[in-house]
């Protein structure tokens, strides 16, 4: 979670990754283009987001593909919303339910 | 073959075999995906993913394309009113792999054309992903999946 942390703290590294959530499967190069830095420091900030899995790769024929992978943003909601949240969620389809079931009744 | 359109990967602090299981036994699925995956997963072989409750729809069908336990499964996916038609037929990759004391598992979308299922498929992995790590991790699911499977109906 340590390097979840380290590695959104910085903003070229959240835009990157506002990058892909755009347009998923881009190269190192098509990063670069439009990124106002170097390709070498773009290709440092996409392994360091690979090295705390906001980043997946995928490799197609020679190409390495950069895809944004939400999973350890999620865990961290889940960590600490998360658990606030059941308690609400679980309320809510609990009213949910019970509506449904008492308009059934109704309907029958 | 045409780039995937979503690449998810996920660390699990659990056996590669545990990790497996949890995606072919419906039984398990049921307990962090909401539904339940069903199949002989024999290659050539239907599978289906059916919905937790009284309906018991199936929300998404397709084929086992290929499969090698306890490392690698590719299916076919689609919606059941989609059967039949190959420009709504979308590929699921499913690799799982010792790295340490932890399996990776990788999930990679591909051929996703029709935009409802793609909308869907890029909200739903993340959130089942961390659900199948909590699941093994702790033995509970998250509840936010739960939510996300009662919107549906």
């Amino acid at each position: 979670m340590e390097k979840v942390f380290r590695a959104l703290a910085d903003p070229s590294r959240r835009m990157l990754l506002d990058r892909l959530f755009n347009a998923g499967g881009q190269t190192l190069g098509a990063l670069a283009a439009d990124m106002p830095m170097s390709r070498q420091a773009v290709a440092k900030h996409l392994a360091i987001l690979e090295a705390a899995n906001l980043v997946s790769v995928h490799w197609q024929g020679r190409e390495k593909l950069h895809y944004l992978n939400p999973v350890p943003i999620g865990e961290i909601v889940s960590r600490w919303v998360g658990k606030f949240e059941d308690a609400r969620v679980e309320s809510l389809t609990g009213f949910k339910a019970g509506i449904e079931k008492e308009r059934r009744n109704v309907g029958t | 073959m045409s780039a995937p359109e979503f690449v998810y990967t996920v660390y699990i602090a659990a056996p590669v075999e545990r990790v497996w299981n949890a995606l072919v036994d419906g039984d398990l699925t049921r307990q962090y995906w909401g539904h339940e995956n069903r199949s002989d997963w024999k290659p050539g072989s239907r599978w289906e993913h059916v919905r937790v409750g009284p309906g018991g729809e199936v929300d998404v069908a397709g084929r086992v394309i290929e499969i090698d336990p306890p490392h690698r499964l590719v299916t076919s996916w689609f919606s059941p009113a989609d059967e039949g038609d190959a420009g709504r037929t979308s590929r699921v990759t499913y690799e799982v792999t010792a790295v340490g004391e932890e399996a990776r598992l990788v999930v990679t979308h591909s051929d996703l054309n029709e935009p409802n299922m793609r909308a869907g498929v890029s909200k739903g992995w993340p959130l089942v992903l961390s659900s199948l790590k909590s699941f093994l991790e702790t033995g509970k699911g998250l509840a936010a999946l739960d939510m996300r499977v009662k919107e549906l109906g």
